[in-house]
Formats: C-alpha cells, sequence, structure tokens
C-alpha cells in the first residue's frame, strides 16, 4: 500500500483536520463526535439538510457543506456508516426549529445508523434514501439498489430548496423526485485499498474491468475485459436507459463521476462518448457535471448518472452554491 | 442445580468474555476479512476488532460498576466506537440486554438466557433480518431459540451448550449457499452463492467462544 498515512489509526482524525483548515471560510469540523457543519449558523426556519456515510468518497459529502447545499455532514470511518450519536449531535448542532431531513445511501449499515441518531434526536426529522444505482437489479432478493452519484444531484438540488425556504416535507418530496429521476452506472479498472486493510478489496487483472461495480469495490453485474471507451459508454448508458425510460426530447442532466483515479482527461472523454450516444437517441442534454464527486479512495474507472430534469429541478441546479466541492452563481 | 449465580451475567464475566473473544477474532482476522472481501466491502472485521478493544478497554471504568450501568456504557461505545452494520447491531444488542429488569439483585443463568434472547430480538428487529438472508442472524435467531429452550433450567446446561456450539457451527456453514438478501452482500444476486457470511463467521466464533468458556468454568 502506498498512501499519505502517518498511522492508520489517525488517517480520518489527520484528513478531517486538514479539511477545516483549508476550507475554513466554509466549514468547521467537529470531533468526537465527527462532524462537518456550516461556518455560519443555519438561519431561522430553513430546514437543515444532514448526510453522512463511511469516509472514502470525498468530496462527498463534506465537500457539500455550505451554502445551498448540505447544512451537516457526519463522516464514519473509511467505507463505514457514521454512528448514531454523530447524526444526533449533527441535529442538535445545526436544526433551527424547521426540521432536520437526512439524505441516506441505501446500505444496511448507514439506515441502521441513521434510523438509530434520528430516534435519538428528540427534534423533528425525516429522511431520504437515495438508491440510484442501476447495475443491482431491485428485486426480492436485494436489499434494494445503491445509493451513488446521484446522492450529490439530490444534495445539490434539494440544498437550493431548502436555501429558499422549502419546508420539511417539499424537500423530502423533491429529493424524491430526483432520486427517482436519476440512474447511475459504474465501472472499474482497478481495486481500491482500504488503509486499515492496506491491501486491495479486489484482485482485477490488467486488462479486465468490473462492470456495474459499487463505490466500495462491491462487485458489479460481470468481470469482462476491457473495451473501447465507446463500447463501455454505451453499455452503461444502455442499462441507464433500460432503468429510466427516458421520453424523446426529455431534458437531461448528464453527470460523469470519477471514482478517484481516473484523470480529468478520461472523464471528458466519457462525457464526449456519451454525448454522442444520447444524441443518436434523441436524449436532450441540459445540465452537465464531469469531475471526481463521488469517489471509492483512488479506484481507477467512473460512473454516469442520467438525471431526468424538469423546471423544479432545473431551477434548483442552476440556483447558487458555495461549497468546498462545488461552487456557481456566488 | 445451578451453581455461582451471578458468574452467569456479570461485569467480571463480560470483561473476560471481551478478552477471550478478541484474541479468538484475531486469529481468525484473515479469513473473516477475506469473506468479506468475496462478498462485502472489506470492513466487516476491523469493525469487530475495533469493538473489542473498545469493550475491553472499558475495562477499568465499568469493573466495579453495577451490571445495567456497565451494559449501558458497553453499548454506547459500541455504538459511537465501530459504526458500520456491526456497530448498530451490537450496540443494540447490549442496549436491549440492559432494559432487563431487576439486573442488578442476580442474574442466574435462566435471566442470563432471557437477557440474551432480549438483545438478539432486538438485533433482529433493528436489522429486520431474519434467518436464511446470509447475515449474522443465521447464526444468532438459531442460538436464542435453543437458549429459549435452555433457560428453564430442566436441561443439562452443558450439554445445552455444547449443542449450540454446534448450532452455531452448522448455520453459519449454511450461509455459504444462501443467496444474501440484506447488507452489503445482497446486492450480488448469486454472485454471493458459494461465500460464508462473515458476519455469521465472526457471530459464530463469538457464540463458540463464550460457550466453551462457560463449559470449561
Amino acid at each position: 500500500m502506498k498512501k499519505f498515512i502517518n498511522n492508520v489509526d489517525d488517517f480520518l482524525k489527520e484528513s478531517l483536520n486538514g479539511f477545516g483548515k483549508a476550507h475554513s471560510d466554509i466549514i468547521k469540523v467537529h470531533f468526537d463526535p465527527n462532524f462537518v457543519s456550516r461556518k455560519s449558523k443555519t438561519k431561522e426556519g430553513k430546514v437543515s439538510l444532514i448526510s453522512g456515510g463511511g469516509s472514502g468518497h470525498e468530496p462527498m459529502h463534506g465537500g457539500f457543506v455550505g451554502h445551498g447545499m448540505l447544512d451537516a455532514a457526519c463522516p464514519g470511518f473509511v467505507f463505514s456508516a457514521p454512528t448514531p450519536d454523530q447524526m444526533q449531535a449533527a441535529a442538535e448542532h445545526v436544526d433551527s426549529g424547521a426540521g432536520v431531513l437526512f439524505i441516506v445511501k441505501n446500505y444496511s449499515g448507514d439506515i441502521m445508523n441513521f434510523q438509530m441518531g434520528a430516534e435519538m434526536y428528540s427534534g423533528k426529522n425525516d429522511s431520504i434514501i437515495t438508491n440510484d444505482d442501476v447495475a443491482v437489479e431491485d428485486s426480492t432478493f436485494t436489499t434494494g439498489r445503491r445509493g451513488v452519484a446521484a446522492t450529490v444531484l439530490v444534495e445539490k438540488i434539494v440544498g437550493s430548496l431548502a436555501e429558499n425556504g422549502g419546508s420539511l416535507e417539499e424537500c423530502k418530496k423533491l429529493g424524491e423526485k430526483v432520486n427517482k429521476n436519476s440512474g447511475t452506472m459504474g465501472v472499474a479498472f482497478t481495486s481500491c485499498t482500504v488503509p486499515a486493510a492496506g491491501k486491495p478489496t479486489f484482485d482485477i487483472g490488467n486488462d479486465e474491468m468490473e462492470f456495474g461495480v459499487g463505490i466500495h469495490g462491491e462487485p458489479g453485474r460481470k468481470r469482462e475485459k476491457i473495451q473501447s471507451s465507446k463500447t463501455i459508454v454505451n453499455n452503461m448508458l444502455e442499462a441507464i436507459l433500460d432503468d429510466l425510460k427516458p421520453q424523446k426530447n426529455e431534458k437531461t442532466l448528464l453527470f460523469v463521476n470519477g471514482m478517484g483515479g481516473t484523470p480529468l482527461t478520461e472523464l471528458y472523454l466519457v462525457y464526449d462518448d456519451a454525448c454522442e450516444i444520447l444524441k443518436s437517441k434523441g436524449i436532450e442534454i441540459t445540465r452537465s457535471l464531469v469531475g471526481n464527486y463521488c469517489t471509492s479512495l483512488e479506484m481507477q474507472g467512473a460512473s454516469i448518472t442520467l438525471l431526468k430534469c424538469d423546471e423544479e429541478i432545473l431551477k434548483n441546479w442552476d440556483a447558487p452554491v458555495h461549497t468546498a466541492a462545488m461552487r456557481w452563481g456566488m | 442445580m445451578i451453581t455461582e449465580i451471578k458468574e452467569y451475567m456479570s461485569v467480571n464475566f463480560l470483561i473476560s468474555q471481551a478478552k477471550n473473544i478478541q484474541i479468538v477474532i484475531d486469529e481468525n482476522a484473515a479469513e473473516i476479512e477475506a469473506l468479506d472481501q468475496n462478498i462485502g466491502d472489506g470492513d466487516h472485521i476491523f469493525n469487530v476488532q475495533r469493538g473489542l478493544k473498545l469493550v475491553v478497554e472499558l475495562e477499568k471504568d465499568i469493573k466495579d460498576l453495577p451490571l445495567q450501568k456497565s451494559l449501558n456504557m458497553i453499548a454506547m461505545k459500541v455504538l459511537s466506537g465501530i459504526g458500520g452494520s456491526s456497530g448498530a447491531l451490537f450496540g443494540t444488542f447490549f442496549m436491549s440486554m440492559a432494559k432487563t429488569p431487576d439486573l442488578d439483585k442476580s442474574v442466574d443463568f435462566s435471566k442470563a438466557c432471557e437477557m440474551i434472547i432480549t438483545g438478539i430480538n432486538a438485533m433482529k428487529e433493528r436489522g429486520k433480518a431474519d434467518v436464511g438472508e446470509k447475515t449474522m442472524m443465521d447464526v444468532l435467531i438459531p442460538v436464542s431459540e435453543k437458549l429459549n429452550e435452555l433457560k428453564s433450567g430442566n436441561k443439562d446446561m452443558k450439554k445445552g451448550l455444547s449443542e449450540i456450539i454446534k448450532i452455531a457451527e452448522d448455520r453459519m456453514l449454511a450461509t455459504k449457499d444462501m443467496l444474501a438478501t440484506k447488507g452489503r452482500a445482497s446486492f450480488l444476486g448469486e454472485r454471493a452463492k458459494g461465500h460464508i457470511d462473515p458476519g455469521a463467521r465472526s457471530s459464530q466464533l463469538i457464540i463458540d467462544t463464550i460457550c466453551k468458556s462457560v463449559i470449561n468454568q
């Protein structure tokens, strides 16, 4: 394992320390229990949005704390759900009285810990669960689909509504709509290495890729020989379109997300391929996002998320945002 | 027929079991980690090890406290210090054990069984998992059912505990051919088949260690 580490046990704490120092104009990092909050207090009457999950997906979620997005984020250990006391402390810190909406990715550990946090928090609260990954079938044999990159879009879009006075119910409803309108498919070329493990999570040949990989290096649909970008992107989009079934000329947001180890150069190439393919199918791309937003440590690979957009979604997407990882309009 | 009543669930008992379990889990860590990497994401063993370390480290703070208070402190430590599914589930286990009435009077074998049964039921509720879903509950629920038979104290306790060791092992091995419907492995469908569930393996090791230690008391 080659990583910037002093001591494995201090890995998360030292990283959070650096994050706090680097973005001290926007956020504040709290320890024991660990959470990231905005530097400024939540304004009166504004619904607070809190997300969280295992670390190792940076900038998600701490990088999305700030104006127009989250009020707080609870980072767990690398790839492990955060603990209920973190959610409770974060909620108590940020809630201005208008209530708290927890944004949770669909994994058993996250759901259980967020549920317990919500039970321990005495204020008004509700939750939404993201499950945009089309790689795994939503059948009776699964917990459901995994929550992956569309969580970023949910946090941005609901964050804008909350900033503009949306109620807890309205925020939840919009979040659920964005989640339902999204589909994501991921591909990995290499594994990631969890610091505590010290070795790659999975073995993969030099000429192989994992199609439908999860954001923790969990296996996906199948192991295949690597192909041209056009072929890979086409297969990814087919899986998404099969699931989302967009109308002809429907407006969409195309989000190409890096897994952490793939350069932007390649992500833009993927974006180009995806544009061509979607255009040939008569799907209109009206908004874009390209970059490393929902990562899996140093894994090489990318995911594509397509979000079907209506006016409400577009308006809230375009609204100003100022976080460590996403900033426009202000 | 039941002697040494307090020993079945005292603070000392909990601490010494945690130490025993820590040794066994450390010995089998590589195997559990490999199982998790096959079907999960590899965090389970670190969570279990972190939890055991935290509980063992609590010794100085809880050794002179009443049982109920100790259990609550263990629960909060586990809940806040582990994370992942294991933290929530084991935290729930200790938290509900602590809710048993009259804990600070005396805990005989029957009450100790009752506490564990209550704890496992609470885990089942929290994780919304039942037997046959390729999780640690595949081991824990049958163990809890057997404890329910034993708790009346009419049966040979040592023989009963030996049976529990066997049940835990059989049920752990049986997760190999299951499809997962809960946890990270559930996203794999058919690909999860052929691998023992890491949570079932760690739970089986815990049950095995505790039962053997009580039998040899």
